[in-house]
Formats: structure tokens, sequence, C-alpha cells
């Protein structure tokens, strides 16, 4: 007989090893992360918070700001000609280090232990934020930070609550105007380097650069190369204290008094996953949100502040009828009974819709069944280009270009057609959505001359709202649910941040009125989600989708074969372990 | 003026007159071309030499200074910016004709640097209340002269020590000061 098992039990080394995994023991328990991890994200897979400030997983990570030491252990090295020793357990004993290490810039390796409480962290943490606030100013009910600022939820939670320091404070430039939309504050400045780095590496306009040293440091840039980039203002949220922070926000609004809506950016074809910050019925801000399949973290500056246009003087919030002239506010059945009626004394050939790409798949798909109540054929939407920016924006200017050739086909070729049809006199009615048909459409007065009758509907009063026989106001992004498709083939979902403006209108349920003023038959759409319910049936590619399947991070839906370019960099650059991703 | 001009800024001292302003002459471009070839890797190595050039050539680094390092070394000028107010040794102002660094660290303080200092100044008219972090140098009212202290000149056994443009002086007393000026007459 003898004392060795025939069997050998795999020892969790090796079982990890085969999945390309390694062991790793967090606070006491044990679990399996990829080789390579990097020892902050392990812990955040134990669901163990590591405070940091300078670690950003899209970002290089220089290890500055010492805020994130944990410590470490490992089995100790065998002595020579040893075997490791495997406890019951299979695992090695774990030799603690009796110094910290930083957990953003190292990674994991088998049998490693973390520990990222304890006296000897604690105590760190204590000592990294004293150093960190020597030069920082205590004035927090005064910054606009606060309330969103790591600085003081670190703090509040690692600091010692007291400063022994008790020299001369370095003071530091106040109200540096920085660039166009950001202005820097650099006494709050903690030296992360995050923002130099995104501009560096993301954005690619390194203006941003530390000047001085050592306590003196100073985060600035060249006089002539400012912070004006169009991504410039992503660096206002990576700044975990309140030292970069945007003119058009700052001191606007408490934070804490704001809601936020997670939507999507409706500016061109990509639809950066954004979050609307509104209080009351008005939106203060609207900010990127991670979706690492459309936009990373980031988002151009001018689709953020595009906002500003849909709450500006020019909103319609009535609907309006043109009499002798000049439009008078009406109410909601007078306006859509009057299109009805005046739809009815023209051929169903003689009507001719101009819908938009940027209206959502559930406000195309009524605008289908309107053009089929009506009888017409004639339903074009407004292609929409610029210069992509060869990282976010889209050539597409329009958000829900693929939406529109899923549920209207191909329809932007129509749109000459209606032009022709206009000026030879076989079209005398349009129905115009979202769409301005002088500035955008390429439509002129004369084009125009042959229209005996001209609805539409916007949600500013733009040339073409100007020009219409009656007025239909709708909802802007913020004020409707909905959905689109971008550039790649993702269905997104935009959800509703305020009540629309006035007494304007969800889009769907303008078109619905529409259609049921004119075939005067009930329809079972009392909800948008029976609109979506009744795409899901109708529409192939929308088979068995709800708004809940869409999620917040959408789903792809089609394949384009697209790509975001800013996307493929970054994706390069975690390939090649320069960022975690 | 705006803080952002600061970064560039070189406010105007007596010892202007012996420094014209900065030219990207024949001389200085054939002598950053050499340089740039000891870095093939990548040219923003070769920012710390430049700086050193402009500096030895022009007295201090100026505004057009870093925008022509950062033109010849295609960087960013703030990146020309970041070394040159990193460095202490590197000036954003015309010091004096004959710039005097002396040491201060522990040897020489201990031998009476910090007297030599005081002595160099009471002989030459130069205020050092005017010092700041990012201007370290003063400058005496006829331009001749300027004083910086410096960090250990890697001499201590003949404290205390002090430079001249490049000259080095060893054992300088206090009381010996005035002949270290009489050596340099404009
Ligand atoms: S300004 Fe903000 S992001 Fe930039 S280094 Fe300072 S704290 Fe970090
Ligand atoms: S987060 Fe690790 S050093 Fe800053
Ligand atoms: S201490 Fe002055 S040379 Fe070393």
């Amino acid at each position: 007989m003898s004392d060795t098992p025939t069997t050998t039990k795999l020892l969790p080394k090796d079982e990890a090893a085969e999945k390309g995994l390694v062991n790793v023991q967090i606070d006491g328990n044990w679990i399996q992360v990829p080789r390579g991890t990097r020892m902050i994200e392990a812990c955040k897979i134990a669901e163990k918070e590591v405070p940091h400030y300078c670690y950003h997983p899209k970002l290089t990570s220089p290890g500055n700001c010492r805020m994130c030491l944990v410590q470490m252990g490992m089995p100790p090295r065998p002595a020579p000609g040893a075997d490791p020793v495997f406890g019951d357990d299979g695992y090695q004993e774990i030799g603690w280090m009796p110094r910290p290490v930083i957990a953003c810039a190292n990674t994991v390796a088998e049998n490693m232990g973390i520990k990222t409480s304890g006296d000897l962290v604690e105590k760190t943490r204590e000592g990294v934020m004293e150093f960190l606030l020597i030069n920082h100013p205590l004035d927090c009910p005064i910054c606009d930070q606060a309330g969103e600022c790591s600085l003081q939820e670190f703090s509040v939670e690692h600091g010692r609550g007291q400063s022994r320091f008790v020299e001369d404070k370095i003071k530091k430039p106040k109200n540096v105007d920085i660039g166009p939309r950001i202005n820097l504050d650099d006494e709050r400045c903690i030296m992360c380097s995050r923002c130099i780095r995104f501009m560096d590496e993301v954005a690619d306009d390194a203006v941003l650069g530390f000047s001085e040293r050592g306590t003196h440091t100073t985060v600035t840039c060249h006089p002539d190369r400012r912070l004006d980039s169009n991504y410039g203002m992503n660096t206002i949220d990576l700044c975990p204290v309140g030292a970069l922070t945007s003119k058009d926000f700052r001191f606007q609004m408490r934070v804490w008094f704001l809601k936020e809506t997670k939507s999507i950016d409706v500016n061109c074809g990509t639809g950066c996953n954004t979050t609307v910050w509104t209080r009351g019925n008005q939106v203060y801000r609207v900010t990127p949100r991670r979706n690492d399949d459309v936009n990373s973290e980031w988002m151009p500056d001018s689709h953020r502040l595009a906002f500003h246009e849909v709450q500006g003087e020019n909103r319609l919030t009535d609907p309006m009828i043109k009499v002798d002239g000049k439009h008078e506010i009406t109410d909601w059945n007078t306006a859509i009974n009057s299109a009805a009626d005046a739809l009815k004394e023209f051929e169903s050939s003689e009507v001719a819709i101009i819908a938009s790409a940027r209206q959502t798949n559930e406000e195309l798909f009524l605008t289908q069944g309107l053009a089929d109540t009506i009888g017409t054929e004639n339903v074009a939407t407004v292609e929409r280009t610029g210069e992509p920016d060869g990282k976010l924006i889209s050539a597409d200017r329009n958000p829900n270009t693929n939406g529109a050739k899923l549920l209207l086909g191909d329809s932007t070729a129509k749109l000459a057609t209606i032009k022709d049809g206009l000026n030879d006199g076989s079209i005398k009615a349009l129905i115009v959505l979202n769409e301005d048909l002088f500035e955008e459409a390429n439509f002129s007065h004369d084009d125009l001359a042959g229209a005996e009758l001209i609805i539409s509907s916007h949600i500013i009063a733009n040339k073409t709202a100007h020009a219409s026989d009656i007025v239909l106001p709708g909802a802007s992004f913020a004020e409707k649910r909905g959905s689109m498709v971008n550039v790649t083939g993702r269905l997104q979902r935009l959800n509703q941040a305020i009540q629309p403006s006035g007494n304007s209108k969800e889009d769907w349920e303008i078109i619905r009125d529409l259609i049921l003023a004119i075939n005067g038959e009930s329809n079972d759409m009392y909800m948008i989600e029976d609109v979506v319910k009744m795409i899901a049936e109708n529409v192939t590619e929308f088979n068995g989708l709800t708004f809940s399947k869409i999620g917040d991070q959408g789903t792809q839906l089609i394949e384009t074969g697209v790509e975001i370019p800013l996307l493929t960099k970054e994706r390069e650059r975690a390939a090649a372990g320069i960022i975690v991703g | 003026m705006n803080t952002l001009e600061n970064n560039v800024a070189s406010p105007t001292t007596p010892g202007e007159q012996h420094f014209p302003p900065f030219v990207a002459s024949d001389d200085i471009v054939a002598l950053a071309d050499e340089r740039i070839t000891h870095y093939p890797e990548s040219k923003l190595s070769a920012v710390l030499p430049l700086i050193h050039i402009v500096q030895h050539k022009h007295g201090f680094v100026s505004k057009e200074a870093i925008t022509w390092i950062a033109e010849k070394l295609e960087i960013e000028p703030m990146k020309v910016v970041s070394v040159v107010t990193f460095y202490p040794g590197f000036r954003q102002s015309a010091p004096g004709k004959f710039h005097y660094r002396v040491c201060r660290t522990l040897s020489c303080a201990m031998a009476g640097s910090y007297e030599l200092m005081d002595q160099i100044c009471e002989i030459t008219n130069i205020d050092r209340s005017q010092l700041s972090h990012h201007h370290p140098i003063v400058v005496s009212p006829c331009g001749n002269y300027s004083v910086e202290f410096a960090e250990c000149l890697a001499s201590c056994g003949t404290a205390p020590v002090c430079l001249v443009n490049d000259d080095f002086h060893e054992n300088i007393k206090p009381e010996n000061a005035q002949d270290l000026i009489n050596k340099y007459q404009p």
C-alpha cells in the first residue's frame, strides 16, 4: 500500500492557468481574474472600491496621485532546492509586504494577495489625502464641483479630518480663461494629469501640460494654444475636482438638485450615449455616458451644448394656423382636424410627405402609416452630411439614417421627385416633419409657389414653419421617448427627461392623431410601447424587440460595417496594453 | 497680463542691454541641428539641450525662443514651457552680463555662502527681496550683475564656491566678494 493517491487533484493555480486566469486573494477572498489584469480592476471585480484620482481605464497610467495604494503580498520564495508549499486549500501562504504599492499600474500575479483596508492602507490613505489637501482651498460650499467631487468624497471616507500643515499654502492662479468653453481654477487642481493625458492621447491636441515643479506644479497651457478643441469639455468630466469647469454650466445649479436621464445624442449618426441633467422642465447640461460600442466615455463639445437650441426663444410651443397670412395660435383638436380636412381637398397623389432621418423609429413607422392612410407614395427624407472629424462626429449628420432606411426604404432620392412634382403642379400639398425645406432640403420659395397647402411639424420656428399653413409643435430629444439606429447599426433609446415645452407634443402622438383624423378609425396606439410592438411585428429586423430589451447600452440591430474611428483607436491601444480600455 | 501669458512672459530687467532679442541665427540652427541627430528615436528628447543652447547664447529663454524650439522639434510649445519652468536653472528674463551662482548647499552654507551672497548684493546694489519662484534671479540696476543661489556645485571640499557665467571659483570668503566683482568689469 502506498500513501500517494493515484489521482492528483489539480491545484487552483493550474486550474486557473488552463483558462488564462490567475488566483488573487482580495481582502481574504480568492477570485480568479485574467492574467495581466491591473490590481485596481481586480479589486473592482471583487467589488472592493480602491479610491483613485489619476487612474482612468481609457488613459495611460502614470501612477502619480498615490491615492490607490493597497497592501500586497506574494508567496515567499522557497529556499534553494525546496519546493513551494501548498496549503490544504491549494494556495501558498502569502507573505505581506511591509510597504504599500499602487493598485492602478501594477498587474496581478498568481497567488497574489491584496488588502484594500487595514491599518497600513488606512494610514497611507490618510497621509496621501493630507498631502493633496495641503494647498487645496477648503471652501467646498462655494465650489461648483461640490456634490460630484472625488476629493470631497474620498476625504470624508479616507481623510484624517484635520491637517497638520501650519506653513503657508501656495497660492495658484484662479479663474483662468483656459479656453472658450472652459475655466480653470488651479488652486483646486490635485495634479492627477488626467486632463493633460486626455488632450494628448484622445483629443490629439496636447495643449495642456504642467508648469513649475513640486508644490508649485500648475496645470496650464501656452497662451497661443488654448484649450479650444471640440473635445475639450471632456476634461471637465474627467477632472476629479472643481479645477476644470464648464463656462456654460458653472454656478447654474447644484448637481444634487438635478435629475439624470440616460439618453443619446441626436446631432449625428454616431449617437453618443448621454446623460441629460434636468431640474423642473429645464435641461441644465448634457454629459457623455460610457458605451464602449459607441462613444467610449466622450462626446464632442458642439453636440454637448446643442441642447440650448431647443430651449431658445425660437421654440414653438403652440399649434398654429395661418389666417390671412398671419399665424394664429389654436388648440390641438382644431389644428389636427383642420389639417385632416385640408388634406382631403387633394388627390392622394398630390400629397407628399417630407419626413426626416432625425425622427425616431416610432415616428418614422407612423409616418409610413400616414402615407398609407393618405395613399401617397411620395415620402422623402433629407440627407444631411458634413465633414467627419475622425473621432466621434460622423459624416452623416442625421441621427437615424439607418432607421429611416429600414422603415421608409430608400427615401432620399424621392426628394428630387417631389421638387419636380411641385414645379410641374402634380404635387400640391406638403406634410413636412422635422425638416427645414429651405436650409436643409434646398427648396426655394419658387419651388414652393405651387404648394397650396403646407402642414409642418417642428421644434423651433424655422423658415419652413413660417411658410406653413398649419404648424404642429413637436418635442425635442429631451422631451420624448423613442429609438434610433446609429451608423454602426446599433439600436439605441432616447428617454424622456422633461415634458414637451408649452403645448408642444411628442411627435409620434402628432402623427398618430393626424392618421386618426384622416381615416376616422380608432386604433390601438395609446402608448409609445404600442407603436414599438407594431414595429416589432411588422419589420423583420425589429422582430421581438421592446424598449426594455434595447436597454441603456443599446443593442446591435444590423451590421453596417461602419466603424467609429475613435473606438478603433481605443481598441488598438487596449490590445497593445497601453490602456485598460 | 493674463495668467497664460505669464507662462512665457519675460519681465524686463536692466540686463536686457546685453542680450538682444532671440533670433534663430545660423549659429544656433547649426548647433540645434547637430544636437537633434543625437536622438534618432524622438526629437522630443532634444528639448533640454536646445533650451541650454538658447539660454547660453541669449542669456534667457524668451517666448520667441520657446516657439522656435517647439517648431524645430515639432512638439507642442507647452512641452517646452513645462521643461523651462521645471528647472530653476532656466531663466525667462535677462540676467546681468555676469551671472553669479552661489552654492547654498550644506558645506557652502556652513562655510559662509549666505554671507557671500549678501556681500555680492551689497556691492552690486541688488535687492533680493524681488525674488519670486517663477523668476529666481535678480539683476543689479546697472544691468551688469545678477545673482542666484545654486544647489551643490560638486566642490564641497573647497566651500564656499561660486559660478560666474561659466567660470568656477572656489574658496570665496565673504570678505573677498569685492575681488570677485572686480574680476568682472563690463
Ligand atoms: S485640472 Fe483636474 S484633471 Fe487636470 S490635473 Fe488638475 S485635477 Fe487633474
Ligand atoms: S490612481 Fe494609482 S497612483 Fe493615482
Ligand atoms: S555644498 Fe557647495 S559645492 Fe557642494
